[in-house]
């Protein structure tokens, strides 16, 4: 066994620290996601402008320099908006920026724009038939969207959306660098405290591959549920 | 003549943050993270193409090595591939007797190894796609012609695959450049390196991070709007044609 000298239990909950962080900045990604490529096919003009200049301008910026940019900046914009309750209304409170929280933005922010593209390619794979088909029976446009189109989409947008999340994983290790303790950073400590770099940072590493391994094995299950009525294709 | 050096005072005139001192550190940045990119891609492109030739092999005790590097490396964190590399060099025992020492000490090249290594492993991906994909047919008539699989490795599959590629390979350019982003974690003076020195400076992270963040949105374009050429002119023989 792999003597982690005292630093497996942090390790651990670093671990916790990466698994949370991508869960909910996925979850966050997704509705940004579905609202992007509802925006983008809508007949609003000002809609689909915003939503394209929001894709753009995230997908043509690293990562690393939109989580600096919120996390450095976050605190001062947050200071700057409490001050400005206090001296105009003397309202006084104090909000302390969260680094944990504006991982989860920062990271859903960014992949929303990559679900946004994911989605609006699926939703227009949706045969306008069967939409056509549930308005014919009378449904709402809310019931067609849960009972038709939603299903459907998914079918089409499982392999990026698998793709994404890949991605979504391996950049929550940014995380390390701007002070949230996750598995990566907990990994770097120990290694540069204990001159055994490979020791920290090589578990590492198996455990993304394993995260990866069972996503693919879980996205692989849902491909199956969502291909039925589809089979033998 | 246009005094330039005058010019260029004036507008920077009242700027406390942008001086012409601070603007020195951002192309320094800028020099760094050209470097880095392009040279992990030309050299990760020099390894991904005997690579992807050895993946698409029919003989697993070939195609099997090469899966697994590609798969720890697209499979992992670039930023754990650059800490091993980074902070495991130092352990190899007796590197600091050898001639290779002065080289890798410094931050530039443990950095520009781990992203070589990286861009390799997703480039043999692109490329064996790419590769797979080739028609039956070409690959019939090439044997009718009586060619070897060295010759038409080289004359048929490798030109129609790299332009197969191309599309991929753009997205695969712009990924790099994001991804170079965290050389700064390895005191590497990088753009984003320059905007964190900024920063930390002046603590002003709106003004140090927008502005290169509009720098790698020149640089993003700019790659987009070469591979957009050279597919017009590569995949020319695919654009339908006018009616």
């Amino acid at each position: 066994m792999i003597d982690l000298q005292g630093y497996g239990p942090r390790l651990i909950e670093g671990a916790g620290v990466t698994i949370q962080l991508a869960v909910l900045s996925l979850i966050l990604a997704i509705i940004l996601g579905l609202l992007t490529a509802t925006a983008k096919m809508s007949r609003n003009w000002f809609l689909r402008r915003t939503a394209t200049v929001y894709t753009t301008l995230i997908r043509g910026v690293p990562d690393l320099v939109l989580m600096m940019l919120l996390f450095f900046g976050g605190q001062i914009g947050v200071n700057a908006i409490s001050d400005m309750l206090y001296y105009n209304y003397e309202i006084d409170i104090y909000i302390n920026f969260n680094a944990f929280a504006a991982g989860v933005l920062t990271i859903g922010f960014i992949f929303g724009a990559y679900m946004g593209e994911t989605f609006r390619g699926a939703f227009m794979a949706v045969d306008n038939g069967q939409i056509e088909a549930g308005k014919a029976y009378g449904m709402s446009s809310s019931l067609v969207f849960r009972r038709i189109r939603f299903p459907q989409m998914m079918r089409h947008a499982l392999p990026g959306l698998s793709n994404n999340w890949m991605v979504l994983l391996k950049t929550t290790a940014l995380v390390s660098v701007i002070g949230l303790t996750d598995m990566v950073r907990v990994a770097a400590e120990a290694s540069r405290a204990t001159h055994e770099p490979f020791t920290f940072l090589l578990p590492v590493a198996v455990v993304y591959l394993l995260i990866a391994s069972v996503s693919e094995w879980i996205f692989a299950r849902l491909q199956k549920r969502y291909d039925i009525g589809f089979g033998g294709q | 003549m246009l005094d330039i050096s005058a010019w260029f005072n004036d507008l920077l005139a009242g700027n406390t943050i942008f001086t012409a001192d601070t603007l020195g550190y951002y192309w320094e940045g800028l020099v760094t993270t050209t470097q880095l990119v392009f040279l992990s891609l030309i050299a990760g492109l020099i390894l991904a193409v005997p690579l992807a030739i050895m993946r698409s092999s029919k003989h697993k005790w070939i195609s099997l090595p090469v899966y697994l590097f590609t798969y720890v490396f697209r499979g992992t964190p670039l930023l754990i591939q650059l800490y091993i590399i980074y902070y495991g060099v130092v352990f190899i025992d007796g590197i600091q007797e050898t001639f290779l020492w002065p080289v890798l000490r410094e931050a530039f090249y443990p950095a520009l190894i781990a992203f070589t290594l990286n861009t390799a492993a997703y480039t043999t991906e692109i490329f064996r796609g790419a590769i797979k994909a080739t028609a039956q047919g070409e690959i019939e008539a090439a044997r009718a012609y009586g060619m070897s699989p060295r010759l038409m490795m080289r004359r048929i599959i490798l030109p129609s695959a790299f332009r197969r590629a191309l599309p991929a390979y753009g997205n695969e350019v712009i990924f790099m450049l994001h991804a170079s982003a965290i050389a700064s974690v390895v005191t590497l003076m990088d753009l984003t390196g320059a905007a964190r020195f900024v920063y930390a400076r002046y603590y002003a992270p709106f003004e140090a991070f927008l502005f290169v963040a509009a720098i790698y949105l020149c640089l993003t374009f700019a790659i987009l709007f070469f591979f957009r050429y050279l597919e017009k002119k590569l995949l020319a023989h695919l654009r339908p044609q006018d009616a």
